[in-house]
Formats: C-alpha cells, structure tokens, sequence
C-alpha cells in the first residue's frame, strides 16, 4: 500500500473543532484542525479521548469520514440513545472547543489506492463513514476504478450524506450506490423492506468473478451476516476485511 | 491526564456511597470477557476441587445442587473502576466444597470453561468468604455473567471471581492466571487499590 | 460485550508503544499455525485488557494489558510477527 506502516509512536493530540454540520437529525460530522496532522489513508480513524473535571475520561474510536487530501479532519458521529461519548460529541461540543485525539491509525482496514481491482463497500447503518471516506478518495484521485456501495440503513432518514452519495452516483465514473431499507424504505420507491440478502449483493459486474476487494463496517451483527453471505456466495474470504463496530471498542 | 473536555461529565458517578477508592458506582451490570462465552449445558457441567497430592472431588450439575446453598448479598468492584453495590446471589460456599478436601496447600488456581485462570490464596477461599454461585437476582445466573455457575470472592477485584468456573486446583506453589502474568496485582485488594504488579 | 472486534481495533494502543501499523503485520499463530494478518485476528476488548484470538482457532495470540504508564505485551500466542518496514 502507498502509505508506509512504520509511523512514529502514536502520541494525544488536541486539536480544535473549526465547523459542525449536521448530517441527520442524531449524526454530525465535526471538522477538527490538529496541528501537524500528518494526514491518512481511506479507512482509517481516529481514537477521540474526553475528560472531565475530576479526572474520569472515557474514549472511543471514530472512523475518518474526509478524503486524505483534505488539510482538516472530518469525523462523522452517529448520537446513541445510551452512549457515553457520541451525545458529547454531537450535542455538547461547539465551534471552538478543545478535542484531544489520537492517530490516523490502522493501516488495516484501508483502500489502497493504488489497487486496480474492483472495490465493493457494504454498510450497515453509521459504518458507512469509513467507506465514504474511500469513495470521497477515490473522487480526489479521478479514479475510475469501478466501486460498488451497498448502503444498509433502518430508513431513510438515518442515511448519511444521502446527497452526496446521489451527486456522486449519477456522475457516471464507475461509482453505483444502493440501499437497502430495513424498516421503512421511500415513498414510492420500488424497494422491498428487508435486510441485507445474496441477491442485493450479487448484482451484474459484481460477483464472485469480478473478484472485488471487499470492505465491510458496522455493527457486528450486520458485518459478520454480510461477510457470511458473501463468503457463501463464493467470494474469497482473504479479500473481504471487516470493521466491526461494537458497544465499546467502536462507535458509542 | 488529558485536557479537560469542556461540558463533559460522563457516565453517572455518585459520590455518596462508600466504594473502594478510584471506583465510580454502576446501577447496570457491565459484562467483561476475554473471549467468546462459553456455552455449557448444565448435563455436561462438572465442577472439579484437586488437591496438590491429586485428590480430586467432583459434582455434576445435580450433586452440586443437592449441597446446602446460601442468598447473600455482595458489593461487587471491577478493576476496570465501576463498582456494584448490593448483589443478590444464591451459590454454595467454597466451605461447603472444601470440607472434605484433605490438604496443606496454600494456593488455589480457579479454572473456568474456555480457559481463564485466576489465581488467590486458599485462605481467601474460606470463612464464609467465597462462593459457587448459580442464581443472581433471582433468577438462574445467565451465561453472559458467568452461568452455569461462576465463582464469587467479592472482597478481591471481580476478575478473581471466575465467571464459568470449571475447578480449583489446590496447589503448593501460587501460580498467577491470566491477569494476573500480565500485569495484574497478584492478591487484588479493591481498598488497598491492588490493581497491577507493585502497587 | 462478549462477541468480539477486529484486529484493527489493536491499532491504537499498540501504536502508543510500538512505532509500526500492528494491523498490517502478519502473525503466525502458535497454536494452530495459520498466518494471519493481526487486522483479522478476534479482539475482545471488553476485559481488564485487550485478548487477540486467531480468526481461524481462536486461542490467544496476543495479550494487551495496561496501567497508568506501563503496558505489558504478551506475544506468545504468535511464533513470530512479520511486519512492513520499507525501505530496509
């Protein structure tokens, strides 16, 4: 891969939030200016630390939802109903404050850019924000390799960045989008409620024959149905990598 | 520490109650596990004590349940610093299990289904101290916190209260468990904050 | 929670200690053999510490614990760790 895995030792940083924009009624995306940002690679996140006064923190992890050309970092956070850190971050901090973070880590779970072979993102719910970071890559760098997102949400609502992913999937460079609703779909449109399934998946140019590489994120419900389905479906397991976001190790 | 994050306050933390220093109290049950949980069907459960000579006394899901068992209510501190307060629990006590166990050994190694050890003195084990427990709450101790049966030593730090226990071997020789080779507190006394190695 | 992460999640700690990407290495599993990249191994980081089981057996391959200002590395559950270096 392009980016050299020997890095100096992680270390904290503060950086500060410069723009909040909401994306959906629970999820903003929070642009952060960090001094030195040596700047990522397509997948990677971020470890966001929070303290309080008497010294008690708590940290979770945040996928990078920003291209790696951007000068600013973009993290998306979704809000959970019992999240320790997601509410702070989407409903407390302002312009202006203070956030202490620690990366770009994991150089895992990322699009190589330099890869020809065909990319098939899967997305269950706020894990879209890795692979958004790779399909907004990929537009930075004119790239036409052929990507494929497979976007499971509960409905229509909770769909991230809903009108970028429409402008860039009708700009006809080689980037097809589809949902899949699992509780409500949009009025009117042709689609089935339901979840994920083989059919969805294997649609033309996509299956086992075009070999993709496979990116899967979300809960780990969701990634570990879409990853068997796939594997069922004939693709090779050693393609397709997997970011599971649990209760405490991911998103919260 | 880190920089104080404006408007952040976290979890809950009440102040009033009396808890180990550094814990921070809990009103759910936080649930810890090294590995996938095991699931052991109570037909297939055996619980094991060996002596240091090899004196093996065991019990399957029925003969354990035959012994007289005891309610009791325990404070509950993890080393990952959340602290429950006023546990209801029904098991047996290591007293029980014990009594006809003939030994001089010291030391005890607590084995769980799919492979944790804790570590703890013997004496620890006793007096009324520590439990195989099976209920929590009421109800049949669910997998997630341990069930079939785990072992309960609430004066220590949680992680010496086995979830899935399997057995205790009694030993001559103290040999650390899983935590404790790797940095944690070889006794793990919550008040005298023995969380890892020369504390 | 008691189902487990991805080896990705390892990232962060190890690269407060180490100066290399753990998820891009490739570790052989002491137990059962498999090479594996570290991003696919199972990590349960719901513990007194992180546990990283091998994606094909499931034994441990690597232990992670941590106090304020020491970290303790158990990395016997791999027979080696093959890590990206360029430009050696």
């Amino acid at each position: 891969m392009a980016r050299a895995a020997v890095l100096g030792r992680l270390t904290w940083q503060v950086g500060m939030v410069t723009d909040i924009r909401k994306e959906t009624a629970t999820a903003s995306t929070i642009m952060i200016d960090v001094p030195g940002w040596p700047g990522h690679a397509a997948g990677q996140h971020v470890d966001v630390r929070l303290t309080a006064e008497d010294g008690y923190s708590a940290q979770r992890s945040y996928s990078i939802a920003s291209a790696p050309g951007r000068d600013r970092l973009e993290l998306t956070v979704q809000r959970l109903e019992d999240g320790e850190v997601s509410p702070y971050l989407t409903d407390v901090l302002m312009v202006g404050y203070p956030l202490e973070l620690r990366g770009p880590i994991g150089g895992w779970f990322v699009w190589d850019t330099g890869a020809g072979r065909p990319v098939l993102l899967v997305a269950g719910g706020s894990g879209v924000v890795p692979l958004m970071s790779m399909i907004r890559a990929r537009a930075e760098i004119g790239s036409r390799t052929p990507f494929r997102l497979v976007y499971s949400v509960r409905s229509p609502e909770t769909v991230l960045y809903a009108a970028e992913l429409a402008e860039r999937g009708q700009a006809g460079d080689g980037l097809e989008v589809s949902y899949v609703y699992t509780r409500s779909a949009p009025p009117g449109a042709q689609v089935r409620v339901g979840r994920l399934n083989p059919v969805v998946l294997a649609a033309p140019g996509w299956t086992r024959e075009a070999a993709p590489a496979v990116f899967i994120c979300g809960p780990t419900g969701f990634v570990e149905a879409a990853a068997s389905l796939l594997v069922k479906a004939g693709h090779d397991p050693g393609v397709i990598k997997t970011e599971r976001f649990g209760p405490s190790g991911g998103q919260a | 520490m880190g920089i104080v994050s404006p408007g952040f306050r976290g979890r809950p933390r009440s102040g009033r109650e009396k808890l180990p220093p550094g814990q921070y109290l809990v009103t759910d049950f936080p649930v810890l596990s090294a590995g996938p949980t095991p699931r052991v069907k109570t037909r297939s459960w055996e619980f094991r004590i060996t002596t240091e000579t090899g004196e093996v006394h065991s019990w399957d899901w029925a003969a354990f349940q035959a012994l007289p068992a005891e309610e009791f209510q325990v404070d509950l501190h993890c080393v990952t610093k959340w602290s429950k307060l006023h546990t209801n629990w029904r098991g047996v006590s290591l007293d029980t299990l014990l009594a006809q166990a003939q030994t001089s050994a010291e030391y005890a190694l607590a084995r769980s289904y799919g492979g944790y050890t804790t570590n703890l003195p013997l004496a620890d084990l006793l007096d009324g101290q520590a439990w195989v427990a099976f209920e929590y709450g009421g109800r049949p101790l669910t997998p997630e916190h341990g069930g079939p049966a785990r072992l309960l030593v609430p004066h220590l730090y949680l992680w010496k209260s086995a979830k899935w226990v399997q057995g205790i071997d009694l030993k001559a020789k103290d040999e650390p468990g899983f935590w404790e080779s790797l940095g944690y507190h070889n006794y793990g006394d919550p008040w005298r904050e023995q969380r890892y190695w020369g504390d | 929670m008691t189902t487990h992460l991805d080896g990705n999640v390892l990232a962060g700690t190890f690269g407060e200690v180490f100066a290399v990407d753990i998820t891009t290495a490739v570790g052989q599993c002491a137990s059962c053999g498999t090479r594996e990249a570290i991003g696919q191994a199972m990590v349960y980081t719901d513990a007194p510490g992180l546990v990283a089981r091998c994606g094909s057996c499931g034994e441990v391959v690597l232990r992670v614990t941590r106090s304020a200002g020491r970290t303790w590395v158990d990395m016997r559950g791999v027979s080696y760790l093959e890590l990206q270096t360029p430009g050696q």
